[in-house]
């Protein structure tokens, strides 16, 4: 399929699960696209880098459920701040290991997870929703404790970037860290993978070992292929971010119309081939 | 009474952090304290486990910037809610705001959580490292914007939140603030942070008027200890950039 197949499947107000962590292996190809379409009022959860930040800039963003955003090398993602100090996009912060277990809930669906996570701190202040549940067994100490209930973190569809994958949806990480995007997928209600290559089954193995085969079939319901569609995160072992790239989107937010020019430039009118084209320029 | 720089001071003051921590994961974050995570390892606690930042665990001691020539293990960024909710690990965080019991917020400034004055990075793993396993923090720009009377998030939680919990934050442990000025730490009765020591050059005062909130201190506060020769050589192998005297200046 294409990015626009996977967009024409999605819906305003959907909550959408996007892969990667900071400004790492992000499906930018499809949120490229999604930053073209009509669509809107999205909940996004994301480790967040860019993908945050252009969704939000785009209009594209009701809520943003993140424990992080962040372009890595660039600490702070700059649309997504701008969005958030005018107020212009709602959010749902966690804590990095609570969104985990939001989305390890939903993938088992259960209705929430117990951790130690959150207790003492602001989440639950600013998070009415946020419950706690006695345990039924006592502690070390004999009394029973109260631990914060992760709700489950269901998504209406998750997009996650790999190195390669089959026709089928069999994805492979050939990097070091898989970060969350088999979770992601399996928290998830319509499941999309976009890849560098798709490969003939057989050449995955051929490509790595078996435990680099961390997506299954069983979790997706769409492959794109997207040569580059990572950029300008990295994907790494086939390429590096593009910190010069990086660097001009996040020095474009110092302007007040710099989002105008940059989405001119880098986002509409092209298809993900022209804009493969203008970045290799 | 030296010329030693004072980044080189506030590494061995981060070093000295880690001593006696044994067979842990140290996980400190950012260039200073990943230098004086590394220089812990080399010289006084070599079972230290460490990351390279990334996904792996290095198995040996490569200078600040450089990838490990070995690597002992594999940590994704998954794998290390495994190692903070078992509790083997000591990490040292950044803070954007600190009070005296150790609270920090490293989430947004403002008093409205909807519409902040200034996105910071977000609540991060902080609500977890803290009530998880032992945390100290490294705070390179000492000042009462940074040291304040009361956060306005509340993402590491402090001693006094962690007492209101009870058993359940048995593994609540902060266990030292090193700045660009001095030590300090929380070794006092009812854990309010306390004045461990100045580094050269720098006063009690100089602290105190850093400081926006009332420290403890003691009548005969110390200085923070300067290496020594054999020390600083290890640092430079370490560092031989010298990426530590930008974030810190001067001497």
């Amino acid at each position: 399929m294409s990015e626009a197949d996977v967009v024409s499947r999605l819906t305003d107000g959907m909550t959408v699960g996007i892969g990667g962590w900071g400004s790492r292996r992000k499906p930018m190809s499809v949120v490229r696209e999604i930053c073209r379409s009509p669509l809107r009022d999205l909940t996004v959860v994301s480790y967040g880098g860019p993908d945050v930040g252009m969704l939000c800039a785009a209009g594209k963003v009701r809520e943003v459920v993140f424990a992080f955003v962040s372009l890595d090398t660039i600490p702070l993602e700059p649309y997504f701040r701008r969005a958030r100090e005018s107020g212009a996009v709602a959010a749902r912060q966690m804590d990095e290991g609570m969104m985990l277990l939001g989305l390890q809930a939903a993938a088992w669906r259960v209705p929430f997870l117990p951790t130690r996570v959150g207790l003492g701190s602001d989440l639950p202040r600013i998070d009415p929703g946020l419950r706690t549940v006695t345990s039924p067994y006592p502690g070390p100490g004999g009394t029973h404790e109260e631990l914060v209930a992760v709700p489950a973190l269901h998504l209406d569809a998750a997009i996650v970037h790999v190195n390669q994958a089959d026709e089928h949806g069999n994805g492979q990480l050939l990097g070091p860290d898989p970060y969350f995007d088999d979770l992601f997928l399996e928290a998830a209600g319509r499941r999309f993978v976009s890849c560098e290559r798709i490969v003939p089954t057989a050449g995955l193995t051929a490509s790595g070992p078996v435990q680099s085969i961390r997506v299954t079939s069983l979790m997706v319901d769409g492959v794109v292929e997207a040569p580059g569609g990572a950029h300008p995160t990295s994907c790494v072992p086939d390429y590096p971010r593009d910190e010069a790239f990086q660097r001009d989107y996040a020095a474009s937010a110092k302007d007040p119309d710099g989002w105008a020019r940059f989405r001119k430039e880098w986002i509409d009118g092209l298809d993900e081939r022209a804009y493969q084209e203008r970045v290799q320029r | 009474m030296t010329d030693v720089a004072r980044a080189d001071v506030c590494a061995f003051a981060v070093a000295d952090c880690f001593r006696d921590d044994g067979e842990i994961l140290a996980n400190p974050i950012g260039n200073l304290p990943v230098l004086g995570g590394r220089l812990a390892r080399e010289l006084y606690e070599p079972r230290l486990v460490m990351t390279d930042g990334e996904a792996y665990l290095i198995g040996d001691t490569p200078p600040l910037g450089e990838a490990p020539e070995v690597i002992a293990g594999w940590n994704p960024y998954r794998r290390m809610f495994d190692v903070v909710w078992n509790g083997r690990r000591h990490v040292m965080m950044g803070a954007g705001q600190i009070d005296r019991y150790g609270n920090q917020n490293i989430a947004a400034i403002g008093g409205d959580p909807d519409r902040p004055d200034r996105q910071l990075l977000g609540f991060r793993g902080a609500p977890g490292n803290t009530i998880n396993n032992p945390t100290s923090y490294w705070i390179p720009g000492h000042s009462t914007r940074v040291f304040v009377e009361r956060v306005d998030l509340v993402c590491g939680i402090g001693y006094d939140r962690a007492a209101e919990l009870g058993e359940a934050a048995r593994f609540h442990e902060l266990r030292r603030v090193v700045t660009n000025l001095a030590v300090l730490d929380f070794e006092t009765p009812d854990h309010r942070m306390r004045l461990r020591s100045v580094h050269p050059g720098v006063t009690v005062d100089d602290v105190v008027a850093a400081t926006g909130f009332e420290l403890a201190i003691g009548d005969d506060v110390p200085q923070t200890r300067v290496p020594t020769a054999e020390e600083l050589a290890v640092l430079e192998r370490l560092d031989p950039k010298g990426l530590r005297h930008r974030e810190v200046k001067g001497r």
